[in-house]
């Protein structure tokens, strides 16, 4: 409630801040001629709140993207975290009937979601000639429903890799693996020489799940995955039964876990990070290219200390696993749909991936943007990947199942992690869980 | 009430003709010519400022009156408290997206879904807990604050914690309970006073291999050959999974020639740092293992014991001949104590209730300090000179005094718990989240928190209104009483 009377305060001072710089404003270009730039603007005084999940230098890099918006269109447009929930963020406002002008949403079942409640604004003609130019059909269609183009996908992560601290490696004499037996074999090695292999990410649930999903795509196959992702198969499906044991065999282990279960279960995701390459006390973390990010901060060299491999095969698919964030208009703004107008373009991919930790969807942003090796890496093989990526399964889902603290999936994996004995009974709770929120 | 008008009508009747007048431009032309039905009334309202000639026609203001001045507060009620409630009881009947009239379902699966139960019960444990501990907590620190110097200063100690949002408090204790000692406080205190009670075996981490191949076994905590040896033979007791830092003052391990009628071998970590070196043989610089207790064993009886060396051999002597199992103790592989996970699921709801007493004792004690004032010295004086001691003067005369205070304190705080929200959600890790999930924080996650079903939620934020009101009564019973 607070913040969105905040928002309100906000946005109304600055509209008549803009309408009281306005008036004068207007005379001075005719009679200065030439001389200010700001005639050419064509959003001058036009304020857009843009809410997303994004902090710390995320949020950073971000908003400097934001500011490339600014000198070009004289838009003003402020910035709104919503912390890890964006349901829960946005839920309220929507109802409020204050929605932020741009919300960047985390996982498409939300696009689906919120246009099933119409609270979003279809996109304009000049957004959607953006998208077409710009974007594969498959990221067309993970923004739109009932056939209605409703997001641009702005940001990719990468979630098939697995993170791991050289100098762990190197004490353990070990390789990196490139298949799931042998990444067994490896963490059993790195076990013995002393180093907890996995600094699991518990009690973030979504870490959880995008484990799952690279063993899972991995072991059962794209068909699958797209079926179990629309649950069309049943969570009580053979094929999950073994993607689980797999997993089983790592977390089953409590010298392969920093912690124990316990300990894994109370550690947050970018703390994982930081017990690796910070605090030296582990030697692998399983998640997507946005590690970087924290790994740098704990002080890790990329390529050096910090480096990754591919997510090892389960099964015959080698998987690759992404997740995005789409942004939506939720207010029919001009502003709005010229800032996503702007996110969708060559142009404003292009600032953006010349900033750390950002990958983009846009096939038309050159690797050669992005400043590190890694990222451009990462980027050549999203593009080549072509027709087997798969997108984040509990993404898609709804977010009741997949994208709620404490609910549905996150909370039966983090189960899963305490007692991994009990392979068949999870499996029948995440069934009844995914039977409520697919009713 | 009347009596009580009719007491300062008098000085009240300046204020009241200019307080009414304005109104009356509004209703007096209005409100008693078409109505008509209370003249008496309009007497006394205009009458009233006249003159004192009309008392016997009513005391006090108007009706008229009355309900001009009552409606500012009955429209802000109206919209602020009885519209939300009225329209949550309409929602409540509905489903998530609230077009299909569904009755009493959402109430049936607050009491069928196995989620909502545990936060019913989480909120039973907390009303049973926390309001009780926190009366007798805020009354120890009342009654013994009343006796000490510098007992403002220790008030304002143990008040501040009020002044702190239940947010801060939140993120102070989620740090306070953090499982790792070098971080958590609770821990800490917790690992240091153990470190000093005792000490722990040496190597924690040092397991045997997993495979067919190792000649040694884990067994309860300990570690045993899986052949047996006699006297004059060698033994080699391979572990692996020492943290290299714990290695870095160890020595090379070397293999033993044994003596005669000696029993000897190594104890070393068959690890070599950046791989290589074969499994289960000493290799070049693979380390020893000193100061491990290692056990000839033949049936159960223990029949000698030694200590590895600083290149981790050790001689077993004047064992008689035969066959022995070599054993390493549980004591080599004793932990140190790593404290509590106060952020597990069977701690958390304790852990959280103990940052709860810590936020709301200061607020008790200083209600009931006052109360403590308030009570007449005479009775407790003669309550001692009569000769009770001072737990009777405590038990007999003090508390019974203090009843009503602490009933007030016990209330409130009970509504306090029923509604406990931020604490659980600040508190409590993701991972545990479902097992110290309370009704209020259920109810905010299935509205808005991902579920979006807000009937559901409706029906919980009913359910908790039902279960606060009874203690609501008994408050304002009790405050009823009291201005009588």
């Amino acid at each position: 409630m607070r913040k969105s009377i905040v928002a309100v305060t906000v946005s109304g001072l600055a509209l008549s801040l803009a309408a009281c710089g306005g008036q004068p404003a207007s005379p001075t270009p005719s009679s200065a001629g030439g001389t200010s730039a700001p005639a050419a603007k064509p959003l001058n005084g036009v304020t857009i709140e843009v809410a997303a999940k994004w902090t710390g230098s995320e949020q950073a890099n971000f908003q400097q993207v934001l500011k490339a918006f600014e000198a070009k269109t004289g838009a003003r447009v402020t910035y709104a975290s919503t912390g890890e929930d964006t349901g829960a963020y946005l839920g309220p406002r929507i109802q409020g009937g204050n929605p932020p002008d741009i919300a960047i949403l985390p996982q498409p079942g939300l696009v689906q979601q919120y246009a099933k409640e119409k609270a979003l604004k279809p996109l304009t003609p000049e957004v959607q000639k953006q998208i077409d130019e710009n974007y594969t059909p498959y990221w067309k269609e993970l923004g739109s429903s009932g056939g209605q183009v409703y997001g641009v996908l702005v940001k990719a992560a990468h979630k098939s890799l697995i993170w791991y601290r050289d100098q762990a490696f190197q004490d353990a004499g070990t390789q990196p693996p490139t298949t799931w037996d042998e990444l067994v074999k490896t963490a059993q090695t790195v076990a013995d020489s002393g180093t907890p292999p996995f600094a699991l990410c518990g009690a973030s649930g979504w870490t959880l799940t995008d484990l799952f999903e690279n063993v899972y795509l991995s072991s059962a196959g794209p068909e699958k995955y797209t079926k179990l992702s629309k649950h069309e198969i049943p969570w009580t499906d053979p094929s999950v039964t073994a993607a689980l044991e797999k997993i089983g065999r790592l977390v089953g282990k409590k010298e392969f876990l920093l912690g124990g279960s316990s300990g894994a279960l109370q550690t947050d995701f970018p703390t994982c990070v930081t017990q690796v390459y910070g605090q030296d006390k582990a030697a692998m973390v399983i998640e997507a290219d946005f590690v970087a990010t924290s790994a740098e901060q704990s002080g890790a060299k990329l390529g050096e200390e910090a480096k990754y491999f591919a997510f090892p095969k389960a099964g015959d698919t080698e998987p690759v696993v992404l997740g995005g964030d789409i942004a939506v208009a939720l207010k029919d703004s001009k502003g709005a749909m010229a800032l996503l107008e702007f996110l969708a373009s060559k142009e404003g991919g292009e600032i953006w991936a010349k900033l750390p930790g950002y990958l983009s969807p846009n096939r038309n942003v050159s690797p050669d943007n992005y400043p590190a090796e890694l990222t451009k890496k990462l980027a050549q093989t999203i593009i080549s990947a072509g027709e087997s990526v798969r997108y984040d399964m509990s993404d898609l889902a709804p977010s009741a199942f997949g994208g709620t603290e404490g609910k549905g999936e996150w909370r039966l994996l983090q189960d899963f992690v305490r007692d991994p004995s009990d392979v068949k009974a999870i499996q029948n709770k995440l069934e009844d869980e995914a039977k409520k929120a697919w009713k | 009430m009347t009596d009580r008008l009719d007491g300062p009508r008098d000085p009240r009747g300046g204020d009241a003709a200019p307080g009414g007048s304005p109104g009356e431009d509004d209703t007096g032309g209005a409100l008693p010519d078409p109505d008509g039905a209370p003249p008496a009334g309009a007497a006394a309202s205009t009458g009233a400022p006249s003159g004192g000639a009309a008392p016997a026609a009513g005391l006090g203001p108007s009706p008229r009156l009355a309900i001009l001045f009552l409606l500012p507060g009955a429209v802000v009620l109206g919209a602020m408290v009885i519209y939300p409630i009225v329209y949550s009881i309409f929602r409540s009947l509905f489903d998530a997206p609230g077009d299909t009239f569904v009755g009493a379902a959402n109430y049936t699966s607050i009491f069928s879904d196995p989620s909502t139960l545990t936060t019913i019960r989480n909120n039973l444990v907390w009303v049973v807990v926390a309001p009780a501990l926190v009366t007798v907590i805020g009354l120890i620190f009342a009654v013994l604050t009343e006796r000490i110097r510098w007992a403002t200063a220790f008030k304002l100690v143990v008040f501040m914690p009020m002044a702190v949002s239940l947010m801060a408090s939140g993120v102070i204790f989620r740090l306070v309970y953090e499982q790792a000692p070098d971080r958590g406080v609770a821990n800490a205190v917790i690992t240091s006073v153990q470190g000093v009670l005792g000490s722990h075996g040496g190597y924690p981490d040092a397991r045997p291999r997993e495979n067919e191949q190792a000649p040694v076994v884990a067994q309860k905590g300990a570690v045993v050959t899986r052949r047996t040896a006699g006297p004059g033979q060698a033994v080699l007791i391979p572990l692996v999974g020492v943290k290299p830092a714990d290695l870095a003052s160890a020595s090379a391990a070397r293999t033993v020639r044994p003596g005669p009628g000696e029993l000897a071998g190594t104890v070393w970590v068959d690890f070599a740092q950046g791989g290589g070196g074969t499994p289960n043989q000493v290799d070049g610089a693979e380390k020893a293992l000193a100061g491990v207790t290692v056990e000839a064993v033949r049936g159960t009886t223990v029949a000698a014991t030694a200590v590895t060396g600083p290149d981790g051999t050790f001689r077993l002597t004047g064992l008689a001949p035969g066959d022995y199992l070599l054993r390493l103790p549980a004591s080599n592989f004793e932990a140190a104590f790593n404290g509590v996970s106060w952020l597990g699921p069977t701690l958390i709801t304790p852990a959280i209730i103990g940052a709860f007493i810590w936020v709301w004792a200061g607020f008790a004690m200083v209600l009931i300090a006052a109360g403590l004032s308030a009570i007449p010295r005479d009775a407790l004086e003669a309550a001692r000179i009569d000769g009770a001691t001072e737990w009777q003067v405590f038990r007999k005369i003090t508390v019974p005094l203090l009843s009503p205070v602490l009933v007030v304190v016990f209330v409130t705080m009970i509504i306090n718990t029923l509604k406990v929200f931020d604490l659980v959600f600040v508190i409590a890790p993701g991972s545990v989240q479902p097992q110290a999930n309370v009704i209020a924080l259920e109810m905010w996650r299935v509205s808005f928190g991902g579920g979006g079903d807000q009937g559901l939620g409706s029906a919980l934020a009913i359910f908790l209104l039902v279960l606060v009101l009874p203690f609501m009564i008994i408050n304002i019973r009790r405050f009823r009483r009291e201005n009588q």
